[in-house]
């Protein structure tokens, strides 16, 4: 029983920590339809700081500082934000699948950048140590887990709540009107490019936020946390649960990451030891599956846009 | 006439490639008027609208607008100028109810900043308030009142030329571009559209309307411009159009 529920609060801490970035991926694409395809970059400099920040000092690393925790968190959001105003004003006059090459292009280029800068990543070892501030505070394993799960639905409820104002508003449907019809939006008197820069880097510090919690969590950061398949399982959750929502962005990353878990379970017990090293692309295949007959039955997700946008225009 | 002159195109060309889509073009519109911008298709009339309106850069001229120069400001600075335009097929944002199609338009809205809506809710809320207000007059006005919480995407064309209309006076500007206004619209909307054309004109709004339907420019329209080959071929009162052999020969043929 205790294993159990070991289990199902490991499970929800990671599923939530994959929430915040759909809610960040979510502001972009489901609101301002901009296709980030390089989310694990974004997560991935959000990491790195909080392990260089808050971890403990290294041989030829650059780290020591031993930040608090939530000093961590704010420095991977603002980490990422830089990193995003630097990426949008070179991109965001791409359009759809040409902003996809290129985000994509550039979070491969900030994976090879934590592989191989090893003063600041430490290469293809990581960084170690990274503290979990609920070690501090609780004894024994369940105990601790639960509360960094507590912590982390503090941030998901704060990012939700913060997320949530900013959508139902008239600045959320300056986004909608851009992401529908960007030419008549800017002959109405707004500015796509203002707009779509605000989004893309607020949305991109959401998805450094979730990199931090993650590391913090695992108390480890390697390059191979963050591969583009990382990007792949992010954009399915928010498929499926329902783009332009933010809680279908939410319920998309338990079932997503709830199938890809048990999956690798199953995958464990069901299949043949000698096949057992391609369970890893098993998964994969499942996932797209998952993907495109979302796509097919139900092209808006689990639970669909609404359509009022602003809170104050609600009969 | 010059020094009332609302709009001043001075010398406007575009040309894409080795093709001069307008060719010199230079008119004053007066402050006040509904003028009529007519021409066989091809005539580079749209490019003209795009090209003052800022969608697309002009190669040469000027666009004075209250004698301050508008041409190449992006086309959000245009509108907050005072210029706005329609659309000859119409951009609904779809997805959008009618509602907040026209909400979305003021300039300046404090809500516009998403810092605000954290930190100045309650003049974000006092001031959707105050949109909506005027939204729904202006809603009704435009005769859209029974599909207001409608799905843009859901209305027919006539509706749709409407909502443009609607939107382009949420924002009260000082001249209005309306491109093709009636085509596709059914007669009874129609006349409903002209109607209100000649309302807003008459308090004071300035309009420059590109139309095909002779009987639509030539019962509110004055001045006329005819352009043809991207050229300006006729400047006067919609009579003297009738009888301009050029004008004649070019596009009107021979109408009644």
């Amino acid at each position: 029983m205790i294993g159990l529920v070991s289990y199902i609060v490991f499970f929800l801490i990671l599923s939530l920590i994959f929430g915040i970035a759909v809610l960040g991926l979510n502001l972009q694409w489901g609101f301002t339809g901009l296709f980030n395809a390089g989310v694990a970059g974004f997560t991935a400099i959000g990491a790195y700081t909080m392990a260089i920040l808050t971890g403990p000092a290294r041989d030829a690393v650059l780290g020591g500082f031993e930040l608090p925790f939530v000093v961590g968190l704010i420095g991977a959001m603002m980490a990422s934000g830089i990193g995003a105003v630097i990426v949008g004003l070179a991109t965001l006059k791409l359009r759809h699948e040409y902003l996809a090459v290129a985000t994509f292009g550039i979070a491969v280029t900030i994976q090879l950048v934590c592989l191989n800068w090893e003063y600041l990543t430490g290469g293809t070892l990581g960084l170690i140590g990274i503290p979990n501030p609920s070690k501090a505070w609780a004894d024994g394993p369940l105990a601790q887990n639960a509360l960094y799960l507590l912590v982390v639905l503090v941030v998901v409820g704060l990012t939700f709540a913060a997320l949530e104002r900013i959508v139902k508003s008239p600045w959320g449907r300056m986004l909608k009107a851009i992401r529908e019809d960007d030419i008549a939006a800017a002959s109405l008197g707004k500015s796509p490019e203002r707009v779509r820069l605000e989004a893309f880097v607020l949305g991109c510090m959401i998805m450094g936020l979730s990199g931090a919690l993650y590391v913090s969590f695992i108390g480890y950061v390697s390059p191979w946390d963050f591969l583009p398949i990382v990007t792949f399982q992010i954009w399915t959750m928010l498929i499926v649960g329902g783009s332009a929502n933010n809680r279908g962005a939410l319920l998309g990353a338990l079932i997503v990451w709830g199938v890809w878990t048990m999956s690798g379970f199953v995958i464990s017990r069901v299949v043949p030891s000698e096949i057992q090293a391609q369970g890893g692309a098993m998964q994969a295949v499942l996932i797209g599956l998952i993907l495109v007959v979302t796509l097919l039955i139900r092209p808006r997700g689990l639970i669909g846009e609404e359509l009022h946008v602003s809170r104050h225009a609600r009969s | 006439m010059a020094a009332d002159a609302l709009l001043q195109l001075r010398g406007v060309t575009k040309r894409f490639g080795g093709f001069t889509a307008v060719d010199a073009i230079s008119f004053d519109l007066p402050r006040g008027v509904i003028g009529g911008l007519i021409g066989p298709n091809g005539a580079g009339k749209t490019t003209l609208f795009n090209t003052v309106a800022g969608l697309t850069r002009l190669d040469e001229g000027e666009v004075l607008l209250d004698a301050a120069p508008i041409q190449n400001l992006p086309p959000h600075r245009i509108f907050a100028e005072g210029l706005s335009r329609t659309f000859q097929i119409p951009r609904p944002f779809p997805e959008m109810s009618v509602l907040e199609n026209v909400m979305l338009v003021p300039l300046g809205q404090s809500g516009e900043r998403f810092w605000n809506n954290w930190l100045r809710s309650a003049t974000v809320a006092r001031e959707e308030r105050a949109a909506r207000a005027r939204a729904d007059e202006i809603i009704d006005f435009c005769r859209l009142a029974s599909v207001r919480n409608d799905q843009a995407g859901t209305l027919s064309g006539g509706q749709l030329k409407l909502l443009e209309l609607a939107r382009v006076l949420m924002a009260d500007p000082k001249i209005i571009l309306l491109d093709e206004p009636a085509a596709g619209v059914n007669p009874s909307l129609m006349l409903t559209l002209v109607d209100q054309i000649k309302a807003l004109n008459r308090r004071g709004h300035t309009f420059l309307i590109i139309e095909h339907n002779m009987d639509v420019v030539m019962s509110i329209c004055d001045p006329i411009f005819v352009m043809a080959q991207g050229r300006l071929l006729y400047e006067g009162d919609s009579a003297g159009a009738r009888r301009d052999p050029a004008v004649l020969d070019a596009y009107l043929g021979d109408l009644p």
